[in-house]
């Protein structure tokens, strides 16, 4: 990993070719070089939401769709998130400035009982790695703690994780309090964990299973998208 | 000397594990949240009876309470001071019940992950993870374990830090992983990765394998993986008894005493020396188990298609070991 083998200048790369670049160095997750390069893109007039969507964002969508397809898994995912982390640092202040679009709003936590937490905070990376912004409640969280933060935070999605099926009905108790307090309408609210499957997602009245973190982020897009056309509409 | 597990395994063809404990202790009320471990000192009766009903199935060997044992787990409920206490507790009570069963029953001494991601990836260093491998370890072995049993593993880090704690505790030891990622452990290992790591270890396993992952079928699928290998050490198929279902606010396994009973004798057939199961298998899948292997006429080994057609289809194509699986085409590398 040192310089000399690094034949290729980034700089001298068109924006085309600096984006495939990009691309590519997220997936081998080389968090300076995504640093360097989201620099050089904004030191070229690119405007911030530009750079996020059309370079980061596209390049971690490749990683979730190899770590779905089972091409990649969590160490290289992990890598290629912090490459992810490394650009957003400089993104994020300036996307709050030029009042960049918000690709939506997630609150999530493992359920009551549940301490595990890997699958949670993978999800919770490639979220941020979509540009969504991620409220992270860690683990074991009773039914108040979603509820008192997706309302707080404004929150477009209520995430909800369990890897122990001794946990996982406790999904639907945190649904079923949302019902009795008429604001289940009010968020998307996602499901996943090992032992989860579609059925479990349909009888406890989530909107979606998600069987891992990037079908997690894919779902969120479709959801807000959904939710925008909903708005647009009335 | 060698150790009873070895002894045992001599002796013969295939010895019967244990199924669930988990599940059997949400049964008897274990609260959501609630660490199983606190119940070594808290309601040993119960662990008495956890024990019991493996042992009184037939089990040859079975595991004790401390899968969540470690330091950082414990950590989680703040009582990551109690290491040594609760796992001495859970192997002692194992010990008790072992030798009270009028047979040789083996004591492993659970040691599951520690839930952490390991560096450089993540935070845990090596030398952390085995001084909390190395805590559980000695009080396992001071409670009376046979062999200690590393379970559910997804990271070869996290193996080999497993593995250098027994050699520091100078116990046997027996190692296996969870494939529940296509095929691969989360950690993206493949079966024939594990083979390779087993045997390159100063202190290789007494014998290795896989537990829990996705279904029977997968299980055994990860066995041809490891039969690949070439490897005369002994393989250990700890599956869950099927696929969890949500049924009327409940978990069920779908998987039942009868196939789980197939799911043995095929993992007989295909030379498995340790054969037991792991979430949702309880007393009654142990019996048919035990049952099926005693009375049923050794087969030839079971192809992949014969698996499905006993245990079901197979959660992913392709699990690593072939060329069968997705790949990328990439424009050049930047490095590497």
């Amino acid at each position: 990993m040192t310089e000399e083998n690094d034949d290729i200048i980034l700089s001298e790369l068109n924006d085309e070719e600096l984006v495939q670049q990009m691309m590519d160095d997220l997936y081998d997750g080389l968090r300076e070089e995504i640093e360097e390069a989201v620099q050089i893109l904004l030191d070229r007039g690119w405007a911030p939401y530009d750079v996020l969507t059309k370079s980061l964002v596209a390049g971690m969508t490749i990683v979730g769709h190899d770590f779905r397809d089972g091409i990649l898994f969590v160490p290289e995912v992990l890598l290629a998130a912090n490459a992810m982390k490394g650009g957003m640092a400089i993104l994020k202040p300036l996307l709050a400035e030029t009042g960049a679009p918000r690709m939506g709003k997630m609150v999530i936590g493992t359920v009551k009982g549940d301490i595990h937490d890997i699958g949670k905070n993978l999800v919770s990376m490639m979220m941020e790695g979509a540009g969504f912004e991620v409220v992270d409640l860690g683990i074991n969280n009773p039914v108040e703690n979603y509820i008192e933060a997706a309302q707080r935070e404004e929150a477009d999605i209520i995430g909800m994780s369990a890897l122990l099926t001794t946990t996982m009905p406790y999904m639907k108790i945190v649904i079923d309090t949302m019902k009795e307090q008429g604001i289940r309408e009010d968020f998307i609210i996602l499901v996943g964990g090992a032992p989860l499957n579609e059925e479990f997602g349909r009888a406890i009245g989530a909107d979606a299973y998600c069987r891992d973190a990037a079908v997690a982020v894919e779902t969120a897009k479709e959801f807000m998208t959904r939710r925008h056309n909903q708005l647009a509409a009335h | 000397m060698t150790d009873s597990l070895t002894r045992l395994l001599s002796e013969r063809d295939w010895l019967l594990a244990d199924g669930a404990t988990g599940t059997t202790l949400f049964n008897m009320g274990l609260e959501l949240g609630e660490p199983p471990e606190l119940w070594n000192t808290e309601h040993p009766d119960r662990i008495r009876r956890l024990y019991a009903g493996a042992v009184d199935a037939g089990s040859d060997l079975f595991l004790t309470n401390s899968f969540g044992g470690n330091a950082s787990r414990l950590r989680l409920h703040k009582a990551d001071s109690r290491v040594a206490e609760l796992n001495r507790a859970a192997a002692e009570l194992a010990r008790e019940v072992a030798d009270g069963s009028g047979r040789k029953v083996i004591v492993a001494g659970s040691i599951g992950p520690t839930g952490e991601i390991m560096s450089p990836m993540g935070t845990l260093t090596h030398e952390a993870a085995v001084a909390m491998f190395h805590e559980q370890a000695e009080a396992l072995k001071d409670g009376g374990a046979d062999v200690l049993w590393v379970e559910t593993i997804s990271a070869a880090e996290e193996f080999r830090a497993a593995a250098e704690a027994a050699s520091l505790v100078d116990m046997p030891w027996c190692g296996t992983m969870s494939f529940d990622t296509a095929g691969r452990t989360m950690m993206g290992l493949t079966s024939a990765q594990l083979s390779s790591l087993v045997e390159k270890l100063p202190n290789p396993p007494v014998a290795y394998g896989a537990n829990c992952g996705v279904g029977a079928s997968d299980l055994l699928r990860t066995v041809t993986g490891f039969l690949a290998s070439g490897s005369e050490r002994p393989i250990i198929a700890k599956g869950n008894a099927g696929i969890p279902r949500f049924e009327a606010g409940h978990i069920h396994y779908n998987g039942t005493p009868d196939l789980m009973a197939d799911y043995a004798c095929l993992a007989r057939d295909m030379g498995v020396r340790v054969i037991g199961g792991c979430c949702g298998t309880m007393p009654e899948h142990l019996r048919a188990m035990r049952e099926a292997l005693e009375t049923r006429p050794r087969g030839n080994r079971p192809s992949l298609e014969v698996i499905a057609e006993h245990l079901g289809g197979f959660s992913s194509v392709s699990d690593g070991t072939d060329d069968a699986g997705p790949t990328r085409e990439r424009r050049g590398r930047r490095r590497g």
